[in-house]
């Protein structure tokens, strides 16, 4: 059997990372020991979730929903999906910050090893993304029960025949010590500087590194970005020098995005960046050296100097408007 | 506030790696080394916190004797002493080992009268990104333990009000001490060492271990490198020239605003 803990988001639609994660659990049902599959949603679970988990193939919901749960703790959350873990098989998780951590928790609690990032299952264990991205770690966890996230984009969502799926309601009551660790409160972001949702989601990304050359140097991107309705996505060089905040900071230690075009100006392409935009469908480079890794790896490039190239592209862009 | 800080020396990769001969490591010859970015933050918010409550800051590794020199740098930004935990192949531990023999040390000092109330670490270490020693050490040494902080500053008493970016916003948790936090960056700029932090950094007090033998071992079978794709690039051109030939490809794709 396996386990898939389920993220919602404001809406109650299931996350999509949350379906690639049902999704690889579904494909990989024999090599995971899963042939049935369990969702563990916690909080509201709506209608159009329900009929989402019924695409993604779901056998039994799990819906776990009490006082003690409405704050997220990782601790009470991960006793919680111990309650209800099977005792072979696999519990899994997408790879985000509240998967990591639960799974991480989950392992400890049920005494088993835990892989992060895992992108493959088959005969010979697991593989999972290592340095970023750059390489991957074949791994066997042994154990009765396997504990691990997906890394983001390893599996795309499928829908399969639906089902109908059982839900099974739990009310948890949790330890005093598991709540220990609970949020006090959350406030949401009113301030920009801290909002990563508009580079997670946005089409068009315009990319921005040391190349710009300073803290004044971001107006003809800022204008592309405009032009695009997009977002600015910069290297961890910009946010270090404090040109922009580290929320626009695209990497193995920023946002991984997923847009459909990516423009990186004045970026040489480190491994730390290219691990952020893996999932960008056209990889475009602006940059004064051809031999740049960036130039290197992009679908199409222009060699040249960023502020000249992407001035004329912004002027160009006004001219066939109109 | 006395703090502690558990640092992870990692090669210092930019462009291509390669194997080494056994194939589960890569060959980190040719490359310098440095600590995640991560564990920098952690290291400069233990500074920040330890001036203003008035405490001590040390740096922790377990990892090569040359791992010292990572222990060395962060003295030199301002942290007051290491310590080395030598091992000589430390990647054939795993995250439970690395917990198990660094929650010993911290033992350790506790029985000698140094007590800490804080052990901060990186989110996840660069290389190995395994998520969970932070976790496992906290249920080790039976403190509460929070994951993806940014920053966090003392609440009076024993107790610490710490942030992180949550699904919907910021989170806060007030997390009574002792306690582990994992660090994310994002909260703090990290400092630059002085050249009287260089000078201090050269003979800062490291205390040495030694790692018994890994109990659990590394799960890792081998390690691959993606396959070399080779990639065609097609070259749109040279200067303001070929902006055109760049916004053809933009409105294919369908971005650009009307
Ligand atoms: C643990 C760790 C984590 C990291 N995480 C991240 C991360 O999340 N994100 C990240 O980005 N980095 C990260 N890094 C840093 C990474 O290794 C690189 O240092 C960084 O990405 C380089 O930024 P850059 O490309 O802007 O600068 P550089 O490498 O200096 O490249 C500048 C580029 O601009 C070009 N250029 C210069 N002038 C112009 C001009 N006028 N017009 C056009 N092109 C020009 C140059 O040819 C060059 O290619 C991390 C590093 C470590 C060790
Ligand atoms: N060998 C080590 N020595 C000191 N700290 C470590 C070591 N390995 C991991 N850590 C700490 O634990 C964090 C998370 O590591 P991991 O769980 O391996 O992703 C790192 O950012 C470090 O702060």
């Amino acid at each position: 059997m396996s386990l898939v803990f389920v993220e919602t988001d404001e809406s109650g639609e299931v996350a999509l990372t949350s379906a690639e994660a049902l999704t690889f659990a579904r494909t990989n049902a024999d090599v995971l020991a899963g042939s049935v599959l369990e969702a563990a949603v916690i909080g509201t679970l709506t209608e159009s979730a329900h009929n989402q988990l019924a695409v993604l193939g779901v056998d039994r919901i799990h819906h776990l929903e009490s006082a003690d749960l409405e704050a997220y703790s990782a601790t009470a959350w991960a006793q919680a999906l111990v309650d209800i873990a099977p005792e072979t098989g696999t519990v899994l998780a997408s790879g985000t910050p509240r998967g990591m951590e639960l799974m991480a928790h989950v392992a400890v609690r049920t005494g088993e090893r835990m892989a992060a990032n895992v992108v493959a299952a088959d005969e010979e264990g697991l593989l999972r993304q290592v340095l970023g991205g750059a390489a991957f770690e074949r791994l066997q966890l042994g154990g009765d029960l396997q504990v691990l996230t997906l890394a983001g984009h390893a599996c795309k969502p499928e829908e399969t025949t639906p089902t109908t799926p059982e839900i099974l309601t739990h009310s948890p009551e949790s330890a005093a010590e598991d709540l220990r660790t609970r949020v006090v409160r959350t406030e949401v972001e009113t301030d920009a500087d801290n909002d990563t949702s508009g580079l997670t989601q946005a089409r068009a990304v315009v990319g921005a590194g040391r190349g710009v050359g300073s803290e004044n140097g971001f107006g003809e991107v800022l204008e592309l970005v405009d032009h695009l309705g997009g977002a600015l996505g910069v290297s961890r060089v910009v946010t270090g020098l404090g040109w922009r905040p580290h929320s626009e900071q695209v990497g193995q230690t920023g946002s991984r995005i997923t847009p459909d075009v990516y423009i990186a100006c004045g970026i040489s392409g480190a491994i730390q960046h290219m691990a952020g935009i893996e999932g960008a469908k056209t990889l475009i480079a602006i940059n004064t050296d051809e031999e740049s890794t960036m130039v290197q790896r992009a679908d199409y490039a222009i060699i040249g100097d960023l502020h000249e190239v992407v001035g004329a592209v912004n002027e160009e862009i006004r001219s066939r408007r109109g | 506030m006395d703090i502690l800080v558990c640092i992870k020396r990692i090669p210092d990769i930019a462009g291509q790696i390669t194997l080494d001969g056994s194939g589960t490591d890569i060959d980190d010859a040719g490359l310098g080394h440095t600590t995640s970015a991560h564990e920098e933050c952690a290291v400069e918010l233990a500074i920040q916190t330890a001036a203003a409550t008035g405490g001590k800051v040390t740096v922790l590794t377990l990892g090569p004797a040359e791992a010292v020199e990572q222990l060395r740098a962060a003295v030199g930004v301002g942290a007051n002493d290491g310590i080395l935990i030598e091992a000589e192949d430390s990647g054939a531990f795993g995250t439970e080992d690395i917990a198990q023999v660094i929650g010993d040390v911290i033992r350790d000092r506790t029985e000698g009268g140094q007590n800490f109330d804080l052990v901060l670490l990186g989110n996840d270490a660069a290389d190995t990104g395994d998520f969970q020693v932070p976790i496992r050490l906290a249920y080790d040494l039976g403190y509460p333990v929070l994951t993806s902080i940014s920053t966090f500053s003392p609440a009076g008493g024993p107790v610490i009000e710490a942030r992180g970016i949550g699904p919907s916003g910021t989170e806060i948790f007030s997390l009574e001490l002792p306690a582990v936090v994992a660090v994310q960056e994002g909260g703090v700029d990290p400092r630059y060492p002085s050249i009287t932090g260089r000078m201090k950094a050269k003979k800062a007090r490291i205390a040495e271990y030694v790692a018994p033998e890994p109990g659990a071992g590394n799960p890792r079978i081998g390690l691959e490198l993606p396959p070399d794709t080779a990639n065609e690039v097609t070259i749109l051109g040279e200067g303001p020239d070929a902006a055109g030939a760049l916004v053809d490809v933009l409105e294919e794709i369908g971005v650009i605003r009307s």
